[in-house]
């Protein structure tokens, strides 16, 4: 098809042939309200395009103006071509019929969506899904496609791609079920893939996988991409071209890698200035708190200081302990109800908090973080271990000494809207605590009080009165935070709390954490997937796998000397926002096993050993 | 699968126990049959009341009596009615398939209607179609049935004379009655596909179906219905066994032979045994369509079959 090559470490120069797809001054609008504007780009063959930009910024809707999809949303086009080198000579989208759009769609244009565990019909098996698209555009017969869809899954590399064909999606794992997005998209070789953040919701590790997969193809089959990511890391993994975005509008473009070493816009600067970048903090013993790259108008200032965050106080008794926790729940019954597979989400974890100090809880799904967190804050029963705050075992304390417990350790969800009751204002979600603990009387008080924490949290008095939803994301998980310090706590366990947050709302959110700690002598158990974030802010770091604790050590010993296996394939898989640093990642193929076990068989738990001081290593098989 | 269907045959198995326990206490609370047949006879002496009751059994400790009753039920033996002492069972299986048979013509006319106009609505969400949809169904859910069957047979059978006003000569006379459930179970259907599937186009898979480039008709009716159908099957059965009960007005207004009449005339002669055989008879049909519900979970959703 196309005779362009690419090569990882530099982007060659546009070829001469025309571009596949040129947007050309594009507005889409829903209703009155246009929410992109003017928006121009050219995707040439063979060649990938990352368009980036921030929530609300009009990527995914501009992604799916291209398929013409974004019409069953309710969007029309006031302005602007599409035009697409079609295999039928070129023509321009926007004028062609839905009817003429369903012959392009999946046969010339391809796309993959962001959540493999949503993507993919429930009720059909995957070879009956991938054979479809065969079936309707190439007129394959049934038994013909099943055999190009075995040999689809065999190029995403899938093993036991026979067998894969007749699963259902929900047998699947995440990563599995991306490799099959991937084949279906592939099926009828588009001259186009869209991916619209294709790797968002996967772990660190699967996601290298999925990269590595889309970087192959492409190359394979000579197709072009675009490629729909909030992720600067992940631009600069996979990107020959950017287009930045920002309210609907086109703010920069150009070359990926001249784009990260001298980014011409305020906004772009802002932005990558935003983005933690994993190697950071090298040769730092404490984490600092770093001054914000901020958009003021039409340049970049900074604001806020700079200052080293040494606040863990290790000559303290330790604020909690926790010893051998230990976290099972039955997954699998027989008919009689009694289990036979249990899920050994926590196995035998130890490790202390000191007052004024962050440990980070760093692994990918089931690795039994977040049900440490939760079993900590009394959400989650210990099956086996000792969870002492200040001292005092759980398991002794009464039902007044717990409640107490419960004010003096506060969670944040990673949701900030789950979280708070969508009927009340936010001024009572935050007052809550301080009723419910008794903390304060008379409503004045209270008042005061409120107040008093939304302005410490960035917010204003009179935000009080309104609701959830009348906050934009950010603002939302200050309103978290408020709440969680409204009953004066030690410990604050945030669980994924800046994970659904844009880079430059998280970097302020990570100040604002910094900040409250270095005020407060505030503890913090940090539970994240997020390994550059957590390198920001942490001062200690427990890397878990299967709930259990694989590494544990001062932030730096992780960092910059990590001794278990698996804290170096994690850190190895984090995409960093540097296109000169961008690696070939040999990691193919790898599932996250599973830790549901039969009953009976319960996993090994081989010794930690001291290879430094306060560096625990487990010991490998 | 294997599991949890014999769970819920043993569920079944308890339910009928309870169903007919119920039942069998109710009718004897309800007061004395030897008197209730006697009532008006002029003389009767103690002597009389004594030979009818033991001639109906009704003498025995309960236990007895019930256990016979459980006995009889294995071997669909119901007793006699009180009145002509024709076996309860025969009664019952004279009239049975003239309501199952209603039933289940107003169900095929429901969900041929409902799923249809479901969908409509669902895609024209807010539109005119979907505002018009939703104000009929409101007019239909007002309406109450035997209104409308009334209505239908002084329009048609007597007005028009296109059509039969009452009883189960042939296919003509089905339409009256069967229509008229039929619109009124539409009524509710129509909302209930509309919700179910406003979720469904929410989700992802839907968006991947039409970037495949498959038309609306199979986006819609291969991989967002089959979506729906969980919820759908689920409500379908439930109305069906609501429908055999509540099918005696309709029956009562077309004169049709099934067992809502059968039912209405036995609490009217308080003919117990017919009263009993129908209830028992009503709720293991009730309970056997909640089994068929289950298994067509695990037929539609592998996520149900496969664990």
């Amino acid at each position: 098809m196309q005779s362009s090559t690419r090569n990882a470490s530099s982007a060659p120069t546009p070829p001469a042939m025309p571009p596949l797809l040129s947007v050309e001054n594009l507005s889409v609008a829903f209703g009155g309200q246009r929410v992109i504007e003017d928006l121009s780009f050219r995707v040439h063959p063979g060649r990938t395009l990352a368009i980036v930009g921030e929530s609300g910024s009009g990527k995914s809707v501009t992604s799916l103006s291209v398929m013409r999809l974004a019409d069953m949303v309710g969007a029309h086009y006031p302005a602007g071509r599409i035009l697409f080198e079609g295999s039928r000579g070129p023509r321009d989208l926007l004028t062609a019929t839905q009817k003429e759009m369903r012959a392009i769609r999946g046969k010339e244009i391809a796309m993959i969506f962001q959540e493999p565990m949503t993507s993919l019909n429930p009720v059909f098996t995957i070879g009956d899904q991938i054979g479809e698209t065969l079936v309707l555009h190439e007129g394959m017969a049934k038994a013909a496609a099943a055999e190009e869809a075995r040999r689809l899954l065999d190029m995403v590399r899938l093993p036991d791609a026979a067998q894969i064909l007749k699963r259902y999606p929900h047998q699947l794992s995440g990563g599995m079920r991306q490799r099959v997005m991937i084949a279906m998209a592939l099926a009828c070789r588009p001259r186009l893939l869209i991916a619209d953040e294709p790797t968002t919701a996967l772990d660190v590790t699967i996601q290298a996988q999925i990269l590595t997969i889309m970087r192959d193809l492409q190359a394979e089959l000579g197709m072009a991409m675009m490629f729909i990511t909030h992720d600067m890391g992940v631009v600069a993994e996979m990107a020959d071209d950017v287009v930045v975005l920002w309210k609907g509008r086109k703010v920069e473009e150009g070359r990926a890698a001249d784009l990260f070493a001298a980014p011409r816009q305020p906004y772009t600067r802002a932005l990558l200035a935003a983005v933690p970048r994993l190697g950071a903090m090298a040769g730092q013993d404490h984490p600092r708190r770093l001054p914000l790259t901020v958009l003021d108008g039409d340049h970049v200032t900074t604001m806020g200081e700079a200052r080293v965050q040494d606040t863990a106080d290790y000559g303290a008794p330790p604020l909690l302990s926790v010893r051998d926790l230990s976290v099972r729940f039955k997954s699998r019954t027989n008919w009689l109800g009694r289990a036979t597979h249990q899920v050994h989400a926590v196995t035998q974890v130890s490790f202390d908090i000191h007052p004024g100090e962050t440990l980070a809880l760093v692994g990918e799904s089931g690795s039994g973080k977040s049900t440490i967190g939760r079993t900590i804050q009394q959400l989650q029963d210990a099956t086996s271990g000792r969870i002492s705050f200040r001292g005092r075992p759980l398991s002794e304390m009464g039902a007044a000494d717990r409640n107490r417990l419960r004010r003096d350790v506060q969670y944040i969800f990673q949701d900030p809207f789950a979280s708070l009751d969508p009927r009340k204002t936010v001024g009572f979600s935050i007052a809550e605590p301080i009723r419910t603990h008794g903390l304060l009387d008379g409503e004045r008080e209270i008042r005061k009080r409120v107040d008093g924490l939304l302005e410490r949290v960035g917010l204003a008095p009179a935000h009080a009165a309104r609701y959830p939803h009348e906050f934009s994301g950010g603002q939302r998980q200050r309103v978290c935070i408020a709440r969680a310090l409204a009953s004066d706590p030690k410990l604050i366990i945030a669980d994924e709390a800046l994970s659904a947050l844009d880079v430059s709302i998280q970097a302020q959110v990570i100040n604002l954490f910094m900040d409250l700690q270095a005020e407060r002598g505030l503890a913090y158990l940090f539970i994240s997937h997020d390994m550059a974030v957590v390198e920001k802010m942490s001062h200690r770091v427990a890397v878990l796998f299967l709930g259990q604790i694989m590494e544990m050590g001062s932030r730096r010993q992780i960092f910059e000397s990590p001794a278990h296996d698996y804290t170096r394939r994690l850190l190895s898989a984090v995409p960093v926002a540097d296109p000169s640093r961008r690696s070939r990642r040999a990691l193919l193929d790898g599932e996250i096993p599973s830790p549901v076990r039969a009953v009976g068989d319960d996993p090994a738990v081989l010794p930690l050993e001291e290879v430094q001081p306060g560096h625990f290593v487990r010991r490998s098989a | 699968m294997a599991g949890f269907l014999l769970k819920r045959l043993i569920q079944a198995v308890f339910v009928m126990i309870v169903v007919t326990l119920v039942v069998s206490i109710a009718i004897r609370l309800t007061g004395d049959p030897a008197l209730m047949l006697t009532q008006g006879a002029g003389s009767i002496t103690e002597q009389d009341l004594e030979r009818i009751r033991e001639a109906l059994g009704v003498n025995r400790p309960f236990l007895v009596q019930y256990g016979g009753f459980l006995a009889g039920l294995l071997r669909f033996d119901f007793g006699n009615s009180f009145l002509g002492g024709t076996p309860v069972s025969r009664l019952i299986t004279d009239a049975l398939p003239a309501t199952l048979l209603l039933a289940l013509v107003s169900m095929a006319i429901s969900i041929a209607l409902s799923i249809p106009l479901g969908i409509r609505a669902a895609t024209a969400r807010g539109g005119v179609a979907d505002q018009a949809i939703r104000i009929l169904s409101l007019v239909g859910l007002s309406v109450p049935n035997f209104w409308l069957a009334t209505m239908l047979v002084l329009l048609f059978a007597i007005t028009l004379g296109w059509l039969p006003p009452s009883g189960m000569e042939g296919p003509a006379n089905f339409i009256l009655p069967a229509v008229t459930m039929g619109v009124i179970l539409t009524a509710t259907n129509v909302r209930l596909v509309r919700s179910a599937m406003l979720e469904t186009l929410q989700s992802q898979y839907v968006m991947v179906a039409r970037a495949k480039g498959l038309s609306e008709g199979k986006v819609l009716y291969k991989h967002a219905l089959r979506n729906c159908a969980i919820p759908l099957i689920t409500y379908f059965g439930l109305q069906f066994g609501g429908l055999l009960g509540g099918i005696v007005v309709v029956e009562r207004v077309f004169n049709w032979p099934g067992l809502g009449t059968l039912a209405f005339d036995a609490v009217a002669a308080r003919d117990y045994p017919v009263l009993q055989g129908v209830i028992t008879v009503l709720s293991l049909l009730i309970v056997g369509v909640n089994l068929l519900v289950d298994i067509a979970y695990g037929l539609v959703d592998p996520r149900i079959r496969t664990s």
